[in-house]
């Protein structure tokens, strides 16, 4: 187990409080201007060593991010925007850091905006976090009048202004484009890539986007170095990360803990087991809704960590673990899923707002045992049609959960769903009969 | 994407009272010159703020005049988010998640408590007029599940009787206490801490 003193987030469950002067003595913002006089070269540098990977779900390194930012700024100005639009299934750790470490993440955006030359910061913070975003509000306030962010930030001849923005409940604007769109004023849709955000962003100008957790862990990685950091984990998944354990066990929490810690461990040790116990586990999701689910097998020996995950077909995503025992139909929480995607579609890719319905729609009668079995041949080719297809990774996010439950429990599903669409009595049918007949009153007439 | 009613009930006119337009003025700061479109959502909130937490079309006109918008770009904005009610809800508007997480811990039994208590369909006002309640997707507060939303707060670590009594108080118009209903604190493991222990007992 991690030990305290690697720990980043030391106020993770509110013990210290939350404002500058407690911020203060657990180390933030005591010597950024130090950090920043260093250079930006140094500053990129540092976290291209520490391999800090992004921690909003993709996973891609940190340092090499802030590189691709132009070097010098031309006619149009930098910007730097923070990904706090957290609304993955499963995910709740944006929330404690804007709730009880907003010190961290002001720190970083500091740091962030002076490593890739921009005066303005936008955090794009979820609509529904409304109280955590006034804690955050008041976290800018007092670093405002603090002179830590402002004119001549810190000390470091860095201007620099952050801004708040709500979202209004809307998943894709996750999605780094989608959400600069939504800045922009518009409806959240995602824009092609190329050109990416780092040349062509917010208002057209270059900008970097960054989820909450890479940019709050920035200051202390800078500050202990970044040896220390790679030091952690396993190479190339370094550092520590905040996992959130939820569904059925019997101490859902937040924690933060080393890369590469097994599985087991976070959810006997520190989420005090499945209900159940053990041997009760059906599945687990282990990184938000949108990456595959992994069976009790694979739960049993996988380590978290970007890699480790993807050669067992899934990925870390988020690290949002949700825990599913074997009291739950599995076919219905993942129609829920389907319902999830299907809501939230933007709307823009005929594959992925099609086809989300579809998969909802055949999971449904999935889950009361109302599909023809060579449905489920149909249903995975649903999502081979979606994956893929679409501007952004929304069509991948709503089609591998349901690979994923095809992969593993397609047995369960056969089982349930051996509907015959032939309408036997009638021989005069020799083909698949439309739709309508397939309601129970008609069928009934017919026989 | 989701589908919007639109209310028929329009009021003919909408304008942002002195205190919503100092709010407008204040947000458009915020983003460059030239730019101010960007402010499209924030005024949106404010204007359903004013508007007893709904918007109705009178304000769409009035904001997309006030951004010098076309009109029909402030009406996708506020179709396309889930959060701008188009129509009238209840002074305290209930949203109950029901994604996957809080679902396997029992979600729907919460909204089997607002069907009883506060009417059968969703989106539609109690009889006593100050309550409404809605199926919502994931609000991010997982770890604490089954939770709901009341307006702007979160109500967290449910169960069936609570969420009785918080309907109860809702709908004789109280404001109830918000966070954690099982007494426990934020998103640490109920009396299963095994981590940052000195600082808790500094």
């Amino acid at each position: 187990m991690l030990k305290d003193e690697d720990r980043i987030f030391k106020n993770l469950y509110n013990d210290l409080g939350a404002d500058l002067n407690s911020s203060k003595k657990r180390g933030d913002w005591i010597n950024t201007k130090d950090l920043c006089d260093k250079g930006r070269e140094w500053i990129i540098d540092e976290i291209k060593k520490s391999e800090l990977r992004g921690r909003g779900g993709a996973g891609f390194p940190t340092g090499l991010k802030w590189s691709f930012a132009p070097k010098k700024v031309g006619l149009r100005p930098h910007y730097l925007v923070i990904n706090a639009d957290e609304s993955e299934p499963g995910t709740c750790k944006d929330r404690d850091i804007l709730r009880f470490e907003p010190h961290k993440l002001l720190e970083g955006c500091l740091i962030a905006a002076y490593a890739v030359n921009s005066h303005k910061c936008y955090i794009y913070l979820r609509g529904e976090y409304y109280n955590e975003g006034i804690e955050l509000q008041k976290a800018i306030d007092e670093a405002y009048k603090d002179n830590l962010i402002g004119k001549n930030a810190s000390g470091t001849g860095w201007d620099l202004d952050i801004y708040i923005h709500y979202g209004a409940g809307a998943y894709i604007c996750g999605e780094e484009t989608a959400l600069l769109e939504s800045i922009e004023g518009n409806k959240g849709q995602p824009r092609l890539k190329p050109p990416f955000p780092a040349l062509v962003g917010l208002y057209g100008c270059p900008t970097i986007v960054n989820n909450v957790e890479t940019v709050s862990v920035v200051p202390t990685i800078l500050r202990k170095g970044s040896k220390w950091f790679a030091s952690l984990g396993k190479p190339k998944n370094t550092g520590t990360k905040i996992f959130c354990i939820s569904g059925n066990v019997n101490k859902p929490c937040n924690v933060e803990e080393e890369m590469g810690i097994p599985l087991k461990d976070l959810i006997e040790i520190h989420a005090g087991g499945v209900v159940g116990g053990w041997e009760n586990l059906q599945a687990v999701i282990p990184g938000g809704s949108s990456m595959p689910l992994l069976n009790k097998e694979i739960s049993e020996k996988i380590t978290m960590d970007f890699d480790s995950l993807v050669e067992n077909k899934s990925g870390l995503g988020t690290a949002g673990i949700v825990v599913i025992n074997k009291d739950q139909d599995i076919i219905k929480c993942f129609a829920r899923i389907a319902r999830f995607y299907k809501h939230e579609s933007c709307g823009q890719c005929t594959p992925c707002r099609e086809g989300s319905g579809w998969m909802w729609r055949i999971l449904e009668r999935m889950a009361k045992g109302e599909a023809s079995r060579e449905e489920v041949e149909m249903l995975f080719d649903v999502t081979k049609q979606i994956e893929g297809h679409t501007i952004c990774a929304f069509g991948e996010g709503s089609a591998w959960p349901v690979q994923g439950l095809l992969r593993n429990f397609k047995k369960e599903i056969i089982k349930r769903n051996n509907f015959d669409p032939l309408i036997k009595s009638n021989k005069d049918i020799p083909y698949l009969v439309d739709q309508h007949l397939l309601e129970k009153d008609n069928a009934q007439n017919k026989s | 994407m989701s589908l919007k009613k639109i209310s028929k009930d329009q009021p003919e006119k909408f304008e942002f009272n002195q205190q919503s337009l100092e709010a407008a003025k204040k947000i458009l700061l915020n983003y460059p010159t030239g730019k101010e479109k960007s402010a499209v959502m924030a005024l949106l909130y404010i204007a359903q703020r004013q508007n007893n937490n709904w918007i109705p079309l009178s304000a769409i006109k009035y904001i997309a005049k006030f951004l010098s918008m076309p009109y029909i770009n402030v009406y996708e904005v506020a179709t396309f988010y889930s959060m701008y009610n188009l129509s009238p809800v209840g002074n305290f508007h209930v949203q109950i998640c029901t994604t996957t997480p809080c679902m396997i811990r029992g979600a729907y039994k919460i909204v089997e408590v607002c069907k009883k208590k506060i009417s059968e369909k969703e989106n539609v006002l109690s009889e006593n007029g100050n309550c409404s309640w809605t199926e919502v997707e994931c609000l991010g507060a997982c770890i604490n599940a089954p939770m709901m939303q009341i307006n702007n707060d979160y109500y967290e670590d449910l169960d069936i009787k609570q969420s009785e009594k918080i309907i109860d108080e809702v709908l004789m118009g109280k404001k109830p206490k918000s966070g954690s209903y099982r007494g426990r604190t934020n998103s640490e493991p109920e009396n299963n801490r095994k981590t940052l222990l000195d600082l808790k007992n500094a």
